[in-house]
């Protein structure tokens, strides 16, 4: 019997763990050693309440409280001039506390200076869009409901955006196994033909480089060739128009044609 | 109404017959000027377009979900199949988002050889740009011209590293080859000839009356739409803000080496184009710094860090313990620091972003992509509006967008 897998999280596991391997960490720097930022994090700080500032690699995370996100953003680009959301997008940590992480990647030109505004939803949760403030969220909330299913108020066309609108689940959760589930695996069919066909047209062969020797549907045998779709036949197949010997080929090429091979480009 | 069956779903809910005046189009997916599979959808009032729609994810391959399943390594070959027009700048971002995470200093002849391609892959980018542009638009010639320089500089592409379309010639740690014998001077050959070349495109085109006309005044960007729409690369430079971030937070040496920014004031059509053959000229006047820049560096190809970088082909076949290090990267992968990072580049079309949330495993906790052409779509919406039908693909052209960037 197979051991049971944990189904919260399906994704690709290393097959190997060192158990006294512990991963180093990135450092996180204080945010007093940025002078912008450590001015930035104490106009937030006077306004809002934030969780956690810290700098890593350069770029400041600021933790706030999820109600807050869009009176943050306003602040953000009216006071603190960060006049960019150039991403935004959730992670998923509902297998290990049950919550998503939003994250709002800004930049400021004025400042050159680019910051990470992040914070915790519990999966249900709905948050406020900022498509207010910044139109490029519309897109972006719009792909981090299709993936996964993260629920947004105040946005003006919240439907799926890469996904068709009839996808069943979220795919970039990490429930979902990278082959898609049985609706995926159907979806094409289900649509189309309808439900019952499913027994008829069969399940889709995903293995592109699989070869079925009987299949006389996708392949021909050389010497056992068929009228397409009918049966495999073990008798070889006449072939009288071929001459002894095989096919001829014309073996007079002209001289001037021949191909040459440059050195370089002229 | 529409009569709904399996064969024929009914989408969006689109009455296709009213009673006013108003038309509803579909614009794609499959149009020759949509370049790729972008179905946009058009309310129009006679030729004038009063509300777009554009409706993307033809092309969704899941890669962010295809990135957690994989090792770092193995996802490098999947980025070039993002913007494939310039799928250097692709492999580089994703290369460089690694290499901040485990804070990794590539070799100096690694990372010249890494510029030369990202600078010849935005000038291929640029033609292709052009050469689809304008054959959109209705200039044939163009587009001949420009693919015969594009296919010169993939001829070098080719003597680099085999490829022409999908490279994958930059890897996490430096890059695996070095230049072949007489590449430079190749090279050269290229950037003496691509002035003249980029004189008669714009000889053929600068005040040309039908290209004028079909691009001035067309698609206008304000700079506060191109802010509030996070624009970024030509699109944001065409509406007058200089941000450029080769420029503004330098990457690989391009603290060292001569270029300007060009930024144009009209916010239209014709100011991109403008600055897309600007930038053409300033890609050459990298380059040709590059080339005595890469005769001074000493031959190391790639990062010396045993715990993420395999050994050199030498060593591995001649020392044990690097024979092992190298089995224990290739079957499992390497293990980065917990964190994350967001790191930007900027790519032909803007800023290409890839946020890598590690937890210590060989596989990625969450890698997001940023790719510059899902914001320059995004802003058609606003943009299309208040245009006429014709523009539109005038418009879309303009944009340089690509589909496999978008979709992902």
């Amino acid at each position: 019997m197979r051991a049971y897998q944990d189904k919260k999280n399906v994704q690709a596991k290393a097959y190997y763990n060192d158990r006294f391997y512990v991963a180093p960490q990135i450092p996180k720097d204080e945010v007093s050693t940025d002078e912008v930022f450590a001015k930035d994090v104490k106009d937030l700080e006077s306004s809002f309440f934030v969780k956690e500032a810290y700098i890593q690699r350069g770029q400041l995370v600021v933790y706030i409280s999820a109600k807050d996100n869009l009176a943050v953003m306003e602040f953000l680009r009216d006071k603190l001039n960060y006049n960019f959301l150039s991403e935004l997008s959730a992670i998923d940590w509902l297998a290990k506390s049950g919550e998503f992480e939003i994250f709002y990647q800004m930049l400021s030109t004025s400042k050159k200076k680019r910051m990470r505004v992040k914070f915790f939803i519990k999966e249900k949760e709905e948050i406020k869009s900022v498509t207010s403030i910044y139109q490029s969220a519309d897109w972006a909330e719009r792909e981090m409901y299709d993936m996964f299913g993260v629920r947004i108020t105040g946005h003006h066309y919240m439907k799926r955006i890469l996904m068709p609108d009839d996808w069943h689940d979220h795919p970039l959760r990490k429930t979902y196994p990278l082959i898609g589930d049985e609706e995926a695996q159907w979806y094409e069919i289900d649509k189309i033909f309808g439900r019952e066909y499913r027994d008829i047209i069969g399940p889709e062969e995903r293995d592109g480089a699989r070869i079925v020797e009987k299949d006389t549907h996708r392949f021909s045998r050389i010497k056992h060739e068929v009228p397409f779709g009918t049966e495999y036949s073990e008798k070889e197949t006449e072939m009288d128009y071929q001459e002894e010997g095989g096919i001829p080929i014309v073996r007079k090429l002209s001289k001037k044609n021949e191909p040459k091979i440059l050195k370089e480009r002229p | 109404m529409q009569k709904v069956n399996k064969l024929k779903p009914f989408f969006e809910n689109l009455v296709f017959e009213r009673e006013d005046n108003r038309m509803i189009i579909n614009f794609g997916p499959q149009h020759p000027s949509s370049h790729g599979q972008l179905r946009l959808i058009l309310e129009l009032d006679g030729e004038l377009v009063t509300k777009a729609i554009p409706d993307v994810g033809y092309l969704h391959r899941g890669m962010e979900k295809m990135a957690e399943n994989m090792i770092y390594n193995e996802f490098m070959p999947t980025t070039d199949r993002m913007d494939y027009i310039a799928s250097t700048s692709n492999n580089y971002g994703f290369a460089l988002a690694v290499e901040k995470l485990i804070d990794l200093d590539v070799p100096r002849r690694a990372k010249v050889i890494r510029m030369m391609l990202l600078e010849l892959s935005r000038i291929t980018s640029h033609l292709f740009w052009l050469a689809c542009h304008a054959l959109d638009v209705g200039a044939m010639t163009i587009f001949l011209y420009a693919f015969r320089e594009r296919e010169y500089a993939m001829d070098l592409f080719e003597d680099y590293c085999g490829a022409r379309l999908t490279h994958s010639a930059v890897r996490i740690g430096g890059v695996p080859l070095d230049l072949p014998k007489g590449w430079t001077n190749s090279l050269m050959k290229f950037i003496n000839e691509m002035p003249a070349a980029i004189e008669t495109y714009e000889g053929l085109l600068d005040k040309n009356r039908i290209w004028k006309m079909r691009l001035e005044d067309v698609g206008v960007i304000t700079p506060e739409m191109a802010q509030s729409w996070g624009c970024s690369g030509l699109m944001l430079r065409g509406s007058g803000i200089a941000w450029d971030i080769r420029k503004e937070e330098p990457y690989e040496l391009y603290d060292e080496v001569e270029f300007d920014v060009p930024v144009s004031d009209r916010c239209d059509a014709y100011g991109r184009y403008k600055l897309h053959m600007k930038e053409m000229r300033e890609s050459l006047k990298i380059l040709k710094q590059l080339i005595p820049m890469y005769a001074e560096t000493t031959p190391e190809l790639m990062a010396n860090a045993p715990k993420y970088i395999s050994a050199p082909k030498e060593q591995v076949m001649t020392q044990n313990y690097s024979l092992m290090q190298h089995f224990v990267l290739v079957t499992q992968g390497m293990r980065p620091p917990v964190g994350e990072v967001y790191v930007v580049t900027e790519s032909p079309k803007g800023e290409l972003g890839f946020y890598i949330n590690s937890q210590g495993d060989p596989y990625p906790y969450r890698l997001k992509v940023r790719a510059p052409s899902f914001w320059h779509t995004s802003i058609l919406q606003a943009v299309l509006p208040g245009q006429y039908l014709a523009d539109v693909v005038t418009i879309i052209g303009n944009a340089n967008i690509v589909f496999g960037e978008i979709d992902r």
